[in-house]
């Protein structure tokens, strides 16, 4: 039976994380609101961009050689997993889960004889994918000055992986990153980047119009793929920042709640053997008036 | 003049949208501008002024790496960058371009020093975009 005094302080102290949670919680919401902005505003670019591709890419027919962004190597040996997470934990299972996807992807690949290399993108992945693919971790980009994800940010990662692309380091490059829903679902997602993946139905609808090219389309088609590798991980970031957030968000929410119950729960507690001490100590005095 | 749907989008938000009548586009091929019921097109750009007219508006903007998309509903720019030029001020870009030229000088490592150098030309184009 713990005495009064640890009683007291351990409400103090459940209490005390109370607050932060709190405090955490109302902080994600107010970020949370930014990202699902940001991420808002940065769709219509890339639903441009994906109808302008499928139109060129339409209009290039199905025999015709494109470039290698979207057709591929022609090989599927190496594969680059771009694993996006977050900078820091407090957000549920956020992280995990992506790292969960990313992970059975590359369990499942090698066990196909294929080799794998991994680049993450945030901490908290890199921290929990290094303990079993130390090998297969080619770095690590930190984010974590970043307040305010801008195209800025995602455009040294896609010109990297383009570069490796170019320099024939892997095949097919897949993006791992959390897909917004809503503030309690975030779902982990595999994208696949190179070769670019262009929706099939809008091709074929896209292709009628007879469109002028300037200077010509391959030349477009060439600048506007890598381009459009920025564009992919662009979102996916800011996907990721609005689910880490709302991840955060609900995590914090339930944390702040438990406490509530546990401060009740040990409140209980607490009055309970304080009023026993009374009752105890009033029995004492009775008794030995008593046996006067 | 006959109206028709401009939109410039950038990778982080819709900057411009609504009818316009006519818009300067800087192609990489050479300047052009869309009127109405333009044939369609689609062209790169190349970094420059972007001068939209309408009715009751007109708005120069500088613009970045891209592409302009023309189809029969209208037409769009998508840009990488693009900026106001009622936000640019010549005096702070000289500014900033001296500042990026000791960036440059100062710079230690070949990341830091491909920074300032990309950092230099952008403010260079927009320097030239703006004494046009």
């Amino acid at each position: 039976m713990p005495s009064l005094k640890d009683l007291r302080n351990r409400i103090a102290s459940v209490k005390a994380t109370q607050k932060i949670t709190k405090a955490m919680q109302m902080v994600a919401a107010a970020k949370l609101r930014r990202a699902q902005l940001a991420a808002e505003a940065a769709r219509p670019f890339a639903q441009r961009m994906e109808a302008v591709l499928a139109n060129l890419a339409g209009g290039m027919g199905p025999d015709a050689q494109g470039p290698a962004l979207l057709s591929g190597t022609g090989q599927d040996k190496v594969h680059l997993l771009v694993v996006c997470t977050a900078e820091r934990g407090l957000c549920g299972a956020f992280n995990s889960s992506i790292v969960r996807l990313a992970r059975e992807r590359a369990l499942s690949l090698m066990g196909q004889g294929k080799t794998v290399k991994i680049l993450c993108v945030g901490k908290k992945g890199y921290d929990q994918l290094r303990r079993q693919f130390e090998k297969q971790i080619i770095e690590l980009i930190e984010l974590r000055s970043v307040k305010q994800m801008a195209f800025s940010d995602a455009d040294p990662i896609g010109r990297k992986i383009i570069g490796m692309f170019e320099a024939g380091e892997f095949d097919v490059c897949t993006i791992f990153f959390a897909r917004f829903r809503s503030v309690i679902a975030q779902i982990p997602t595999a994208l696949q980047l190179i070769p670019a993946q262009i929706p099939t139905a809008a091709a074929a609808t896209g292709a009628q119009a007879s469109y002028d090219y300037e200077p010509n389309e391959a030349d477009i088609l060439a600048t506007l793929l890598p381009r459009n590798i920025s564009i992919q991980v662009f979102r996916a970031l800011l996907e990721n920042a609005a689910s880490e957030q709302g991840a955060r968000m609900s995590s914090m929410d339930n944390a702040t709640r438990n406490a509530g119950d546990m401060i009740k729960k040990q409140t209980i507690t607490y009055n309970r053997s304080r009023q026993a001490m009374i009752t105890k100590e009033l029995i004492e005095i009775i008794s030995g008036a008593e046996a006067l | 003049m006959a109206a028709f749907h401009f939109e410039l989008v950038s990778p982080e938000r819709l900057i411009f949208s609504g009818e316009v009548e006519q818009v300067v586009v800087p192609g990489s091929e050479g300047q052009f501008t869309v009127l109405s019921g333009h044939s369609p097109m689609m062209s790169m750009l190349r970094p420059g002024v972007v001068e939209v007219a309408g009715r009751d508006l007109s708005e120069r903007l500088f613009v970045r790496g891209g592409f302009a998309d023309i189809s029969p509903t209208g037409l769009t720019i998508l840009a990488e960058q693009a900026i106001p030029l009622a936000e640019l001020d010549a005096a702070q870009i000289e500014k900033q371009i001296r500042a990026a030229e000791e960036d440059l000088e100062d710079a230690q490592t070949d990341e830091t020093r491909q920074a300032a150098a990309m950092r230099l030309d952008q403010l260079r184009e927009l320097r030239s975009a703006l004494s046009i």
